[in-house]
């Protein structure tokens, strides 16, 4: 099954094991925009990360894989004095409980089943925390803080993505939070050392949990210290700018990323529809287009987009911002476009259920 | 009794909730308040922390733009509407 955020609400599309013939189910969510959606396999439920021009943010839940929804922002605040939230950009779910990171920076834990909310934590004390939540410095489109990454084993240890700013990893649940940004290329001026990284997506290999990538505003990244220092592996690509980015299931050295045009285009190259994967930790890459448009595709592909199974042979997933759904089930070597006409997506998931 | 009007985006987001109700209320934000006690979460649907009426959420008494501490007579017509934007 596959969980997809669009720009007008959620939507489900469900294969067998072969992963050739889909069928798509939505729209859910009243039609709000959805920032990131999951299906949560301890519950078996669907949670969607949504912020509505009008009625403001919510997380809405599914118990029922789709059938039936309901939304909660109980808890969801920063308060009466407090910066706005102006949205949840990310759903996360481990360990028992669903997390929310959110515009203005911060993360929201719910241990209800995403009933109620509580702040879990603002990253406080970081260098320069107070420029954070000023206004010039929430650009349109601005998440705040778009991934949280818990750790499958220790349910006090995250990494998380600030905006602009970078990623940062705690072991206490959130009390303090280590910057983990060493390394990392930044072609503007920053004030402070370990801080001021444009980091876009951060993935995990499951294969090993040591190795580290991301994909960064400027440049692709490896790290083989659980993020504590990076290595740029950016060359052989056609662009150092992306948003999406996928860690191979079985293998630690095989990643795949999908560069776009960098400046504010942030479409596919050349209008050449591709996924890059490199099968060597990031010493050399290869375009995986069979099946996908090689001309005049100019979309685009947002950090939360691009998806992996963990099947034998996994399948990959990524949707566009205008709106189509393109699936492999080979491992990125060819493609079908498996969806056409959704609205703009923010987020694919993808759920190996019964 | 107030005569309130809820814009159709609302109803669909809680079970119950027509699009027209009486209310006994003495101010806009009372009336607020009591469909929050009848269907919680309605109020953060409309408001911001405050509380007050959010960005793009438009409240009229008999025709009037009105907001929170507007008062309400025993026969207002109140519309809340939800301004009409977007694509």
């Amino acid at each position: 099954m596959l969980v997809i955020g669009t720009r007008k609400g959620c939507f489900l599309m469900e294969s067998d094991g072969e992963r050739r013939e889909w069928t798509t189910r939505g729209p859910f969510c009243e039609g709000w925009p959805v920032y990131h959606a999951i299906h949560d396999a301890e519950s078996d439920t669907i949670y969607a990360a949504a912020a509505s021009e009008w009625h403001g943010s919510a997380v809405w839940r599914s118990p029922d894989r789709g059938e039936s929804w309901s939304l909660s922002s109980e808890g969801l605040s920063y308060g009466e004095d407090g910066p706005r939230l102006s949205k949840v950009s990310v759903v996360a779910a481990a360990h028992g409980r669903v997390l929310v990171g959110a515009e203005t920076a911060g993360i929201f834990e719910s241990k209800d089943g995403a009933e109620t909310w509580s702040l879990l934590t603002r990253l406080e004390g970081q260098p320069g925390r107070g420029d954070w939540d000023v206004p010039e410095n929430q650009p349109p489109g601005h998440l705040g803080l778009p991934a949280i990454i818990p750790d499958p084993v220790d349910a006090s240890r995250l990494f998380a993505i600030v905006q602009g700013v970078g990623a940062f990893e705690t072991t206490d649940d959130g009390a303090t939070w280590t910057p983990r940004n060493r390394g990392l290329r930044a072609d503007w001026p920053r004030e402070h050392e370990e801080l001021g990284f444009c980091v876009h997506r951060l993935e995990i290999s499951p294969a090993d949990r040591t190795r580290f990538y991301q994909q960064n505003h400027v440049g692709m990244h490896r790290s083989d210290d659980e993020g504590v220092t990076w290595t740029e592996i950016t060359k052989g690509l056609p662009s150092e700018f992306g948003f999406a980015a996928a860690a191979h299931p079985h293998d630690r050295d095989s990643f795949y990323v999908i560069p776009l045009d960098p400046g504010h285009g942030r479409v596919m190259p050349d209008g050449h529809a591709s996924v890059w994967r490199t099968s060597d930790a990031g010493s050399t890459w290869r375009r995986l287009d069979q099946g996908l448009p090689k001309r005049d595709a100019y979309v685009g592909v947002l950090r939360g987009a691009l998806a992996i199974d963990h099947l034998d042979v996994p399948g990959l997933y990524f949707g566009t911002s205008t709106g189509q759904v393109f699936a492999s089930n080979d491992e990125g070597e060819s493609w079908s476009e498996i969806a056409s006409y959704l609205p703009g997506i923010s987020s694919v998931e993808v759920a190996v259920t019964d | 009794m107030a005569d309130v009007h809820l814009p159709p985006t609302l109803p669909p987001l809680f079970a119950g909730l027509p699009r027209r109700l009486d209310v006994d209320a003495a101010t806009v934000g009372e009336a607020i308040g009591d469909l929050e006690q009848r269907w919680p979460g309605l109020l953060d649907r409309l408001c911001e922390p405050g509380p007050k009426l959010r960005t793009h959420i438009n409240v009229y008494v008999d025709q009037k733009r009105a907001d929170l501490d507007t008062p309400l007579e025993l026969r207002s017509r109140v519309d809340v509407v939800a301004a009409i934007s977007g694509g």
